[in-house]
């Protein structure tokens, strides 16, 4: 199953800060107001809007990366 | 640079300990090939030379301390995956300015770095080896210079010299790899790291001078002989390089495993304020603790240290190390290359509010911006100087904890105007 990783490239981002409203779950912002990823595992219920914080972005710094974790033995049947 | 402040490279010593097969790498020579090959032989290519140094468990020593044998095998293995011809690069940019030993080796032991950069390249299917010195620096420049002319034909692998900007995080291995592709001499978001994506696209080895030079010894008389100095869990010795209040500074070679307070002693240090261990990205330790030290990773790890590019700085008891600390804190911040807005932004916070501590601060305002931004900067660079920057200042504000808290109840110290000890070399900031 696809789950997600959020990822920062700091060098890309310029602190617009849009991701931080958006995505306030995993996005805040230091005191300079630079965002700080609060978790980078994406959890299923906040999938669609970090796919929209990642669009957002205007430096294209905030993406997604798509991880498939592995699926336990047995469990896809259930 | 020649002009450097820290003028203690042309001191070199004979190390304290009387260990078998020390000195290795500070058996200095005159530097020639001559004397090189009289001393140590051939350099031997053995069929597997990542399993040996595998099996001797050298470490880089250029700051980080990760296994070679992982760096060597990931670029053999990018290699084969990719089928492109790897490059070894040797960085001995040395921009830590508490260092002199990487320039030291360079100068009196050339033969030895390039011999490493040789087996590696050989070991690694690599034919061509970059040896990164820092810019400015023509002493160096010329000893290898003269060495490689030396052994002009004899090698299986071109050798080439590089001078590279000489600033702080040129010397990270991202930053090195971008400048020798034509870029700035800046760090590049990692991964892709130098073992997938290096110099030209090619799987590049990036390993410090030092380290190289063990390689070479590794290749030539295997890991049981390499380990038979050092402690089993740290192999090997390691160049440091002594400065500050000492009556004895300088570069030495020692045996890893032993007492930080012999090393001390043996350099000739009084009466201190503490020591700093490992560089600007090191730590400081109260004097208690750094008598009571060992040069392993264990010892100076439960001290949230680490031996690092093997810097250690006695600061004098006359002098206010709560000053020094921000001074260098400044410095660093200073350095930044100026991508990343942690540390365009955070490191001069940081340095502002330590200076602010050492003026005393009797609110406790200063002290607690400073509290809430060390951990605010961590592990947001594309490279480890906010890391490093934050780690060094709150090693300080522990290790110096009753010096602060007398800033903060008097608001200055007994020594406001004491001379600078650690060194702040002009360089240039950006790149």
């Amino acid at each position: 199953m696809t789950r997600y990783q959020l990822t920062l490239d700091p060098i890309a981002c310029d602190g617009r800060g849009l991701c931080a409203d958006l995505l306030p779950e995993m996005v805040r912002l230091d005191d300079w107001g630079f965002p700080m990823l609060v978790a980078t595992d994406v959890p299923a219920e906040l999938e669609s809007r970090a796919k929209r914080a990642a669009s957002a972005c205007p430096m294209l710094a905030l993406r997604l990366k798509a991880t498939r974790t592995p699926v336990a033995v047995g469990a896809r049947r259930r | 640079m020649s002009t450097q402040p820290n003028v203690h490279d042309a001191t070199v010593r004979p190390g304290p300990t009387r260990s078998p097969g020390v000195p290795r790498l500070a058996d200095w020579a005159d530097g020639s090939l001559a004397a090189h090959l009289e001393r140590w032989g051939p350099l031997e290519h053995p069929s597997d030379l990542v399993a040996a140094v595998e099996q001797a468990g050298l470490r880089g020593r250029g700051g980080a301390g990760f296994p070679t044998a992982v760096k060597m095998a990931a670029v053999a293995a990018t290699a084969g995956r990719r089928r492109r011809r790897p490059v070894v690069v040797a960085n001995g940019s040395e921009g830590e300015p508490l260092s002199a030993k990487d320039r030291t080796l360079l100068r009196r032991n050339p033969h030895l770095v390039l011999d490493g950069m040789v087996a590696a390249a050989v070991a690694l299917g690599a034919d061509e080896a970059v040896v990164c010195l820092p810019e400015g620096d023509a002493t160096t420049r010329a000893a290898v210079e003269a060495a490689r002319a030396e052994r002009s034909g004899k090698d299986p692998v071109a050798l080439v010299l590089e001078a590279v900007p000489h600033r702080y995080v040129t010397g990270e291995e991202s930053a090195l790899v971008h400048w020798l592709n034509g870029g700035p001499a800046a760090p590049t978001l990692t991964p892709p790291r130098p073992a997938e994506r290096g110099v030209g696209r090619r799987p590049t080895l990036v390993d410090n001078v030092e380290t190289l030079a063990n390689v070479a010894l590794i290749a030539r008389f295997g890991p049981a002989w390499w380990r038979r100095v050092g402690t089993a869990e740290d192999p090997g010795t390691t160049l440091v390089t002594v400065t500050g209040a000492v009556e004895r500074p300088g570069v030495r070679e020692v045996a890893l495993g032993m007492s930080l307070g012999d090393l001390l002693e043996h350099a000739g240090a009084g009466p201190s304020a503490g020591v700093l261990v490992g560089g600007y990205f090191g730590t400081c330790l109260s004097p208690f603790h750094a008598s009571g030290a060992h040069l392993t990773r264990q010892s100076l790890g439960a001290h949230g240290a680490s031996i690092g590019c093997g810097a250690v700085a006695v600061l004098p008891a006359d002098c206010c190390p709560l000053a020094e600390v921000a001074r260098v804190a400044a410095w660093l911040a200073g350095q930044s290359a100026g991508q990343c807005g942690a540390c365009v932004h955070g490191l001069p916070a940081l340095a502002g509010a330590l200076a602010a501590m050492t003026a005393g601060d009797p609110t406790g305002r200063a002290a607690r911006s400073v509290e809430r931004w060390t951990p605010m900067v961590k592990g947001r660079g594309a490279c480890k100087l906010p890391d490093g920057t934050a780690h060094l200042i709150e090693s300080g504000l522990a290790a110096f904890a009753d010096h602060v808290a007398e800033h903060q109840r008097l608001g200055a110290c007994p020594f406001p105007g004491a001379a600078p000890v650690l060194p702040v070399p002009t360089m240039a900031a950006r790149p």
